[in-house]
């Protein structure tokens, strides 16, 4: 349904971007009429790892990595794992210190936590009401074992970008292996790993208009790390597992699409967005933004609105063929809100009313113009039915007939 | 993460939620929920010979929570007080044509509020 507008409209880019046309006829020709394993020696096989090849070329350029530093995964999950686990485990090692911060992506906090479970210590750094982490706390939480700091590149709800520039300063003042998970950044923001003083750096490709099912990790050369798949060896011995020809083949595309479109692209989300948070605070009372005002990645919005619940407001929407993702509870499946917005310090009632609104190459200015002319309908219906408003704050317990569940 | 998918029904309270709002006289009131756990709902009632004869809500929640509170004002209305207080957030579900498992806590909200609005009509009512 998307009542008086016709076509449905995509606002959820940090969930998933869709692919793109070039990048699906870049795949094709490696599901069946070349479909050879990249690691045999005949025709079949040379002209898939000629494809192996030229993606990771591609991927290499878009970060201005040597192409034997980039290794495939399955995604950025995979990518985040064996960046965390690989290096904390290097040299069959079991304890040792970790840091991290509080609003990382769940693939980087929980192989953290399954590695605290075996005897590492984990420190995870807390952020400004922005989601900013302090690289100067991260420099005095380290300590004589520290073998990991692994702080993301920009933050996959609020798009707060960090200073990874600096911290990998720190880090390799130190000596320390530093892994940013740049899964939500890479094709938004311009990546020199000459430049930058990062070890590991974590990629999904669906995340910027490839397929989905394939990811890398670039891996510095001389970074210790081990791998957590064994097997035949692929990958340089880092991921074995036969090759994802046609993943890498459209992952490549897209790093291809992504160099060459990256400015213009970023440049006119950022524009788009910029119009579409000022026209949200100012048409609806009680209005938001969360993380950080310039520090954020050009296509991330991220609200908050007084008095409902996130879950609603993307149901509503949805209803008016918008998509949009909330990091409130209900949505997730646990009763929790958001971590990273409750490491912002909201409180949990304020978390509830989140609304993620990610823009992609795609969206234009009719888009944006719909969204908002709808959006104040979709807050105010919900409000109407919410028993909280300016004169019944939330987080009042309604009396002492309160249930407490 | 597990993406809730809602039956018609839901989706149909959801956006066309009944008995929205509040009794300025109401014989009982119950608020159930914590703003914490994102789920709060405030039910009211009128009772007339022991039966609900009016019966309104306002909800701060998620989709499913503003649909079984919408349910339930139409389950209860017109029931006798006994009756009522039988209503179980299985009967919600079911009236709902369902609810995802992850959601269940949500219908017990509703069932809850209904209770409540009836305690406190009986404090009231022997008092």
């Amino acid at each position: 349904m998307s009542a008086g507008h016709g076509k449905r409209i995509y606002f959820d880019h940090g969930a998933t971007a869709p692919m793109l046309p070039e990048v699906v006829e870049a795949m094709s020709p490696y599901f069946s009429e070349k479909s050879g394993n990249a690691s045999s020696i005949h025709s079949f096989g040379r002209e898939a790892r000629k494809a192996v090849d030229e993606g990771r070329e591609s991927l290499a350029k878009l970060l201005n990595a040597d192409p034997s530093e980039i290794v495939f995964t399955s995604g950025g999950t995979e990518s985040d794992n064996l960046a965390v686990k690989g290096t904390a485990m290097h040299g069959r090692r079991a304890d040792g210190h970790i840091i991290t911060s509080a609003v990382e992506h769940p693939a980087v906090l929980e192989p953290c936590a399954y590695l605290e479970g075996l005897g590492f210590q984990v420190t995870r750094i807390p952020v400004s009401s922005e989601a900013l982490i302090d690289p100067e706390a991260v420099r005095d939480a380290i300590r004589d074992d520290t073998v990991l700091i692994s702080i993301m590149m920009a933050n996959s709800e609020v798009g707060t970008m960090q200073p990874v520039e600096e911290i990998g300063r720190i880090a390799k003042d130190s000596g320390i292996p530093f892994h940013t998970d740049a899964v939500q950044a890479v094709s938004k923001v311009p990546i020199d790993l000459d430049r930058l003083d990062v070890d590991l750096l974590s990629i999904s490709s669906h995340k910027m208009h490839g397929p989905k099912g394939i990811g890398a990790l670039f891996v510095r050369k001389g970074t210790g790390i081990d791998p957590i798949l064994h097997g035949g060896g692929h990958e340089g011995g880092l991921r074995s597992s036969t090759e994802n020809v046609p993943g890498i083949a459209g992952f490549g595309k897209a790093a291809e699409i992504a160099r060459r479109d990256m400015g213009e692209v970023s440049d006119r989300m950022r524009g788009l967005r910029d119009n579409l948070v000022k026209e949200v605070l100012d048409e609806i009372p009680n209005s938001y933004l969360n993380g950080h005002p310039t520090k954020r990645l050009a296509g991330n919005a991220h609200f908050r609105f007084d008095f409902i619940e996130g879950e609603g407001l993307v149901l509503g929407l949805d209803m008016l063929g918008i998509a949009t993702s909330t990091g409130s509870a209900c949505s997730t499946g646990s009763l929790e809100p958001s971590h990273v917005l409750l490491a912002m310090g909201l409180r949990h009632e304020q978390a509830h009313g989140s609304l993620r609104v990610t823009l992609g190459r795609e969206n234009n200015h009719e888009e944006a113009g719909y969204f908002i002319d709808v959006l104040p309908g979709v807050v105010s219906k919900l409000r109407e039915i919410s028993p909280f408003s300016g004169h019944t704050p939330l987080g009042s317990d309604g009396g002492d007939a309160s249930v407490q569940r | 993460m597990v993406t809730p998918l809602y039956s018609d029904k839901v989706m149909d309270h959801f956006t066309n939620p009944r008995n929205v709002g509040e009794i300025a006289d109401a014989d009982g009131i119950g608020k159930v929920g914590n703003p914490q756990c994102g789920d709060v709902m405030w039910l009211y009632i009128k009772v007339d010979n022991d039966v609900i004869t009016d019966i309104k809500f306002k909800t701060f929640g998620c989709g499913a929570a503003i649909a079984t509170s919408s349910m339930i004002t139409e389950l209860a209305r017109g029931k006798t007080l006994e009756e009522a207080k039988k209503l179980s957030r299985g009967d919600v579900a079911d009236a709902l044509d369902g609810l995802p498992p992850v959601k269940m806590h949500c219908s017990n909200l509703a069932a809850d509020a209904l209770r409540e609005a009836i305690s406190d009509y009986e404090a009231k009512h022997k008092a």
